[in-house]
């Protein structure tokens, strides 16, 4: 227990190569992957996204752990499967065809990754077809579409569309984001999910999955 | 670098001093303490008349000047030092003395309470860019008599920090040391570690007051450092040209420094200025005008001229809440005063021609004093050259959020004022309940009220203060000390 305990605190602080050790030696120990990942991993996780809520901590420090709890899966993950622990669920990411930013959708994926989410990046530059044959192949309850510039937003319209069109409205949620990109726009096109910032997209995609 | 404001040149600075000197040896000041007058003839002034006016020759200026002390330090209750008052450094402390404070529950400037004295003492504790506490306002539950030796005692109960404070009276100075002497436990360790400031105002045109100029001289030979703090008003009460009223505020200043240092030579001492236009539509001192900021820095620079640490009330604002008015008279005077480099700027806090104070205001002013303390620091370099790798390295993560180079200098080389002033998007502030500044600032008061913990000062010292403030305010006909326990 205490093994986990120092885990979860070792996130917390965003200390990558501790969690990575001390992911290893919980293992060795016998703990089950599903334990690690629980009362270690993602209890630390917890931790921090409770400050980062309270803005107690902010964005590095969440950045942080994020990428100690991804060291910390990369041992964990082989076990994981044959252990058939749960993932927190899927999420098909990237950003809209014709733009080629990709720093806030990065951080997103950083985010849901650290809260457990697998995430299904496709990089930037992705037309619309393709958001949607990765959420179909994968069987993810989310797409994420990042756009920065004004003449780009309309793309993620067509994302909502093709959605609709194949019936798949029921199954995935479609969420969008990026500096342009406001609540108003989001109704409009018909997106089920809008977030302000990394942290809110997060939140979005969660109350949304248990929704699903 | 050091960045600094610079109004006036050496010729200009050097000809207001030596226009001050003449003022002051065929001029001279009226001064209504006999003993301070006496002094002051004994040493060669010339007496003139029987009105109290005495001409200051000029050597007697110069001899006061090589013993003034170029620097000297405060130390909190606890005897740690807080501050260097030398060269350049800055510290920021509440502004003092107002007689009202602000009701935020209905935005009216009301008569204060012990109760409100104890919130703000355990309030200041709790904003680390304030480095000293002053005793704000006045009480109004106690009697005059006690009302500024009072200030003192709920300040050294209640926060640690050292106190910028002044005696109403010659009479109170004595209950004021004692309670130093309570906290430090003797006259040598007093002055060896002084642990509050008293301020001494000249009268202007050119007279010290009985009672003032009796503190300047109780002080000194008690080793408690003093401000003399000219209050010239450009156009009223001294001459409309700021540089005009700057000869005034330092002849006036300069008496205060000859008498001082005749007392005691060497007594430590701040050269201050609360120096103001006057503005004929209010009929009042405009202490957050534009020209009130520059006499204030170009006061400082004639402090500095002549080698002593120096102070000045600034940061202030004439509004009459917390309004966008408040916000820029305050953090532009004390931005100007921090680049100026007084070692000590008084003056968050207050409102209303200096008459008003407000707890929600000191909290939004104390963030403006971190970007003032920032600014001091200016532009420096770090492990900034060769900027080749960090830049390579930005290019190939594409941000530099958790750089190791960032994790190293985020925190000294951005700060992060907060909760007053909000940075987040219209839609993150619309979530959080899109709160006004004031009230932003008022739950910060409340956060950092509740929060406060006891000042550590020993139960011997508390003991003692309460004993000397006991007698004191029997005296004065109160048989109980009200704010005394913490709530």
């Amino acid at each position: 227990m205490d093994l986990l305990k120092e885990l979860a605190e070792n996130l917390r602080l965003g200390e990558d190569e501790a969690v990575r050790a001390g992911t290893r030696a919980a293992l060795d120990a016998g703990l089950a992957p599903g334990e690690i990942l629980r009362t270690g991993l993602l209890a630390g996780m917890a931790v921090v996204g409770g400050e980062f809520g309270r803005r107690e901590i902010f964005l590095p420090d969440v950045l942080l752990a994020a990428r100690a709890m991804q060291a910390g899966m990369e041992v964990l993950r082989p076990h994981l499967a044959r252990d058939g622990a749960p993932e927190a669920g899927r999420v098909v990411l990237g950003t809209v065809q014709g733009d080629l930013h990709d720093i806030g959708k990065n951080l997103v994926g950083i985010l849901l990754r650290g809260a457990g989410y697998e995430v299904i990046d496709l990089g930037t530059d992705v037309p619309a077809a393709r958001f949607l044959e990765a959420a179909e192949t994968s069987g993810a309850g989310v797409i994420g579409l990042s756009a920065l510039l004004t003449t780009t937003m309309p793309r993620m319209a067509e994302v909502v569309s093709l959605v609709r069109e194949r019936g798949l409205g029921g199954r995935v949620k479609v969420v969008v984001g990026g500096a342009p990109v406001t609540q108003a726009f989001a109704d409009g096109i018909g997106a089920d999910g809008w977030g302000f910032d990394a942290e809110s997209a997060v939140r979005r995609v969660k109350a949304l999955m248990e929704s699903v | 670098m050091r960045p600094r404001l610079r109004l006036l040149d050496d010729a200009l600075a050097g000809r207001i001093l030596d226009e001050a000197r003449s003022v002051l040896s065929t001029l001279g000041v009226e001064l209504h303490d006999p003993e301070g007058l006496e002094l002051l003839v004994s040493h060669g002034a010339v007496a003139d008349g029987g009105g109290g006016r005495v001409r200051i020759p000029a050597r007697l200026v110069d001899r006061a000047l090589a013993t003034a002390p170029r620097a000297f330090a405060l130390y909190d209750v606890l005897g740690d030092r807080t501050h260097d008052l030398s060269g350049e450094n800055v510290h920021f402390t509440p502004g003092s003395a107002a007689i009202r404070i602000l009701d935020p529950a209905t935005g009216v400037l009301r008569a204060p309470s012990t109760p409100d004295y104890v919130r703000y003492a355990r309030l200041v504790a709790g904003l680390p860019n304030l480095a000293a506490q002053s005793t704000a306002f006045v009480p109004s539950d106690v009697p005059a008599e006690v009302s500024d030796s009072y200030r003192l005692f709920l300040s050294l109960l209640f926060c640690e920090k050292p106190v910028v404070t002044g005696a109403f009276s010659a009479a109170a100075f004595q209950v004021m040391r004692d309670l130093q002497l309570a906290v430090r436990g003797s006259d040598a360790a007093l002055r060896e570690k002084p642990l509050a400031v008293f301020t001494c105002c000249p009268t202007s045109p050119l007279a010290w007051s009985e009672a003032t100029g009796r503190n300047l001289l109780d002080c000194a030979r008690a080793g408690i450092p003093v401000e003399i703090v000219a209050v010239p008003l450009s156009g009223f009460l001294s001459p409309v040209t700021l540089t005009g009223t700057l000869v005034q505020g330092a002849a006036e200043n300069l008496s205060g420094v000859v008498l001082h240092q005749l007392a005691a030579p060497g007594a430590p001492l701040l050269w201050g200025t609360s120096a103001a236009v006057f503005d004929i539509r209010s009929e009042g001192a405009a202490t957050g005008a534009i020209e009130t900021a520059m006499l204030t820095a170009a006061m400082g620079e004639l402090g500095k001229r002549l080698g002593l640490p120096t102070q000045a009330y600034a940061g202030v604002s004439d509004s009459k809440e917390l309004d966008a008015q408040a916000g820029l008279e305050t953090s532009s005077g004390a931005l100007l005063a921090a680049l100026s480099g007084i070692n000590s700027i008084s003056g968050p806090g207050l409102l209303d021609l200096d008459n008003g104070f407000s707890l929600e205001k000191l909290v939004v002013d104390h963030e403006i004093c971190g970007m003032a303390l920032r600014l001091t620091r200016g532009v420096e370099p770090r492990d900034d050259f060769p900027a080749l790798p960090l830049l390579a390295e930005l290019l190939s993560e594409k941000h530099l959020l958790i750089a190791r180079h960032t994790r190293r200098h985020l925190r000294t080389e951005i700060t992060f004022p907060g909760p007053a002033i909000d940075r987040s998007s219209e839609a993150r502030w619309r979530e959080d309940g899109a709160e006004t500044l004031g009230a932003r600032a008022g739950r910060e008061v409340e956060r950092l009220v509740s929060a406060s913990v006891p000042s550590r000062l020993p139960a011997s010292a508390r003991r003692d203060l309460v004993t000397v403030m006991e007698s004191a305010a029997r005296n004065a006909g109160l048989d109980r000390l009200p704010g005394r326990d913490p709530e």
